[in-house]
C-alpha cells in the first residue's frame, strides 16, 4: 500500500499530467484579467480587456510582420562559443547549450526576409527567450549580416529588439558589439535604404544605446520598456521612486526619441505604409497620366 | 595625504617607518646611520611595489584604475597640451562638466580633445558629476568632433568614466540616442582618432567616445561593459563576489590586448601613474603623438573603412 501511494501513484499522476495543459488561463499583468491562452494567442499576446501587451517570440514576431506570415529565414555564420571561458555559478558555454537546446536556435536574433505589405524586407529580431535576448558576437554578426544583405538586395532593414542589453558572459566584446552593429546601420545608411526600428519590450542598455537609437524611423509597441539604464540601478542612484510611465512607449514619444506608438495589430500596417512611401517615391500624378508621345518628349528632359 | 590601497598596507608600513625616521634627521649624533636605514627601506619599498604592481590582480587593478590620487584628464590636458582653449555646451540643452573639450596643440599640433573628467577633490568631483556624463556631455563631443573632422584636426579622447550617468534627467534626453549617436560620429570623421583608457573605462560612457583607430591603455587601467560589482550583483546574485567577477570578465589592459580590443599598453611607473604623476603623463603623450604620426596623411574615405574593417573583424576568428 505504502509503496503505491508513495511511488506508483506520483508516477501516475506525473505522467498523466504531462497531457494536460498546465496554464489553460494566463492572467494579464496590467488589468489582472483571467484570459484563455487560445484566445491571447488568436489576438496576438495582446489582453483583449486592457490592451496590454505581453511579450511574443521571434517566430511568431516574425509571421506577424510579413505578409501571410511567409518569409525565409536567412543563415547566420558561426562564431566562437564562449571566447573568454566565462564562468559565473555556470559556465557561459553551458547556459549557451541549454539556451540553443530549448530555443533550437544558434543566438538570441533571427534574420528573415519575405514582403511586409508587398516591400521586400529584411528583418532582424531578437529572441527575448534566449538568455534574455542579450547582446553577444552572435547578435552583433547577426545584423552585420542583415545589414549587408539589405544592401545586397537594395531593401529596407527593419530591427526588432527584445534584450535586456549586454551579454556579460561575453565582457568587453559584449560592449564590442555597440560599434560593430553601429557600423551595421551605417551600410544601410550609406546606400540611402530605410532602417527601421521596432522597439518592443523590454530595449535597454547596450542595445538601446546603439544600432535601437539609430533608426531613420521609430516605432514602439505600445507600453514597451525602453531605456538605457535599468529602473533599479536609477533608484538606487537618485533614491527616488520613478515617475508613473517612466521608460515606457508613450513617455519615450513624449521625450522625442520615438516617431510612432503603435499597437501589435497595427503594426504591419504602419510600417507597410512607411516603407512603400520610402521604396516608391512615385513621380507625381500629373506625370504619369500622361501618355502621348508629345507629352512623354516634353516630360523627359525633367526626369 | 597619500591613500593606500588595501593590498599595499606592507609598502604603507614601510613608508612610514621612513617618515618617522627622516623626522629624527639632525636631531642625533647617528646621522650617518639613520641616512643608511633610510637608503635601505626606500630600496626596500621600491623592491615590494615592483613585485606587488607586477602581479596586480585583476581587481586590484580595478583599485589602482579609481586611485584617487590617480592623474585624470585634466592633469593629462594641463600637462600636455599647449594653448588649451575650453569649449563648452551642446548647443542643444547644457554645458556638462563631466566632458571636457576643447581645441590645443599636441608637440605643436593643434587638436582636439575630448574627455572625461571625475574630479579630484569634494568640490571638482561634484562639479565633473565624478566623470559620469549625461546626454549634453555625449552630444557636446559629437559637435566636437564634428568641428574637428571640418578643420582636419586628429581628435584625442581621454576616457576615465564610471559609466554614463544613470538618472531620471539622463533617460528623459535620451542618453541611449546621445551614447548612439557619438559612437555613430565616431564612426564617421575623416580624422584620425586616438583614444587612451587613463583609469576606468566603464561600458557604454566609455565607448561612446573610445570608438577609435587607435586604442591605448595605461597598464593598470581597465575597461569593461560593466563594473565587477554590477556583474557580481546579476551574475553571481552577491556584490561581494566583485574580485571574482573580475578576474572572469578579463578587463585589465593585458587581457584586452591578447584579444584584439586595444592597440597599445602604457607602461605605468613602478607603484602605479600616481607615484609619478609627471612621467606618467609624459609617457601618454609620447604615446599619442606617435599614434596621430602613425594615422595622419591618410586619406579620409581610407582612414574610415579602416576604422570600420578594424571592428568588423574583432571577435571574430582570424580567417
Amino acid at each position: 500500500m505504502n509503496w503505491l501511494t508513495n511511488f506508483v501513484r506520483p508516477r501516475i499522476s506525473a505522467w498523466v499530467k504531462k497531457d494536460v495543459p498546465q496554464n489553460l488561463w494566463v492572467k494579464c499583468p496590467g488589468c489582472e484579467a483571467q484570459i484563455h491562452h487560445r484566445e491571447l494567442e488568436e489576438n496576438l499576446q495582446v489582453c483583449p480587456h486592457c490592451g496590454h501587451h505581453m511579450r511574443i517570440d521571434a517566430a511568431k514576431r516574425l509571421a506577424l510582420m510579413f505578409d501571410e506570415g511567409r518569409y525565409d529565414e536567412v543563415e547566420l555564420p558561426d562564431v566562437p562559443q564562449d571566447p573568454l571561458k566565462f564562468r559565473d555559478l555556470k559556465r557561459y558555454s553551458d547556459r549557451l547549450k541549454a539556451a540553443q537546446a530549448s530555443s533550437g536556435r544558434k543566438d538570441a536574433m533571427i534574420v528573415a526576409r519575405g514582403t511586409i505589405k508587398g516591400t521586400h524586407a529584411i528583418v532582424a529580431a531578437f529572441d527575448f527567450s534566449f538568455m534574455g535576448g542579450s547582446m553577444g558576437t552572435a547578435v552583433g554578426e547577426a545584423l552585420v549580416t542583415a545589414a549587408k544583405l539589405a544592401v545586397m538586395q537594395e531593401c529596407p532593414l527593419v530591427v526588432v529588439p527584445a534584450s535586456g542589453g549586454a551579454r556579460m558572459q561575453e565582457s568587453i566584446l559584449s560592449l564590442m558589439q555597440m560599434p560593430r552593429t553601429t557600423i551595421a546601420v551605417e551600410m544601410v545608411k550609406d546606400k540611402r535604404l530605410p532602417y527601421i526600428v521596432v522597439l518592443t519590450d523590454p530595449t535597454t542598455g547596450g542595445v538601446t544605446a546603439s544600432f535601437a537609437m539609430l533608426g531613420d524611423i521609430h516605432i514602439a509597441e505600445s507600453g514597451a520598456m525602453i531605456g538605457f539604464a535599468g529602473a533599479r540601478v536609477i533608484e538606487e542612484t537618485i533614491r527616488e521612486k520613478l515617475p508613473e510611465g517612466f521608460q515606457r512607449a508613450e513617455y519615450l514619444r513624449e521625450h522625442g526619441m520615438v516617431d510612432i506608438v503603435t499597437t501589435r495589430h497595427e503594426l504591419p500596417t504602419v510600417l507597410g505604409r512607411l516603407l512603400d512611401l520610402l521604396m516608391r517615391q512615385r513621380p507625381p500624378a500629373e506625370v504619369v497620366q500622361l501618355s502621348t508621345d508629345k507629352a512623354a518628349r516634353k516630360a523627359k528632359p525633367a526626369g | 595625504m597619500q591613500t593606500f590601497l588595501e593590498f599595499e598596507k606592507p609598502i604603507a608600513e614601510l613608508e612610514g617607518r621612513i617618515r618617522d625616521l627622516k623626522s629624527l634627521d639632525g636631531t642625533s649624533a647617528h646621522d650617518v646611520s639613520v641616512s643608511d636605514e633610510v637608503r635601505a627601506l626606500e630600496d626596500k619599498v621600491h623592491k615590494l611595489l615592483r613585485q606587488t604592481y607586477a602581479k596586480l590582480t585583476p581587481w586590484q587593478k580595478v583599485m589602482v584604475a579609481r586611485h584617487p590620487s590617480r592623474p585624470h584628464c585634466l592633469d593629462y590636458i594641463d600637462q600636455l597640451i599647449d594653448d588649451f582653449v575650453l569649449l563648452a555646451g551642446d548647443r542643444l540643452y547644457g554645458e556638462d562638466e563631466a566632458v571636457i573639450g576643447g581645441l590645443g596643440r599636441l608637440n605643436g599640433r593643434s587638436v582636439m580633445v575630448i574627455g572625461l573628467e571625475k574630479g579630484n577633490d569634494t568640490a571638482s568631483r561634484v562639479k565633473h558629476n565624478f566623470g559620469m556624463a549625461k546626454p549634453e556631455g555625449y552630444r557636446k563631443a559629437q559637435r566636437l568632433m564634428r568641428m574637428a573632422d571640418q578643420f582636419g584636426l586628429p581628435i584625442i579622447t581621454l576616457v576615465d568614466t564610471a559609466g554614463a550617468y544613470p538618472g531620471i534627467a539622463s533617460e528623459e534626453r535620451g542618453q541611449a540616442e546621445a551614447i548612439a549617436a557619438s559612437i555613430q560620429t565616431c564612426l564617421r570623421v575623416g580624422v584620425p582618432i586616438v583614444s587612451v583608457i587613463l583609469g576606468e573605462g566603464g561600458s557604454g560612457g566609455a565607448i561612446a567616445i573610445a570608438t577609435a583607430d587607435q586604442i591605448i591603455m595605461l597598464e593598470h587601467s581597465v575597461y569593461s561593459v560593466i563594473s565587477p560589482e554590477g556583474c557580481a550583483s546579476i551574475l553571481w546574485r552577491a556584490g561581494d563576489k566583485a574580485q571574482e567577477a573580475a578576474q572572469a570578465m578579463r578587463l585589465t589592459a593585458q587581457d584586452l590586448k591578447e584579444m584584439g580590443v586595444i592597440d597599445t599598453i602604457i607602461d605605468e611607473p613602478v607603484g602605479g601613474a600616481h607615484r609619478d604623476v609627471k612621467s606618467a603623463i609624459a609617457a601618454v603623450g609620447a604615446s599619442i603623438s606617435a599614434a596621430i604620426d602613425s594615422l595622419s596623411g591618410k586619406d579620409a574615405d581610407k582612414l574610415k573603412k579602416q576604422r570600420r574593417d578594424k571592428y568588423l573583424a574583432m571577435g571574430r576568428p582570424a580567417p
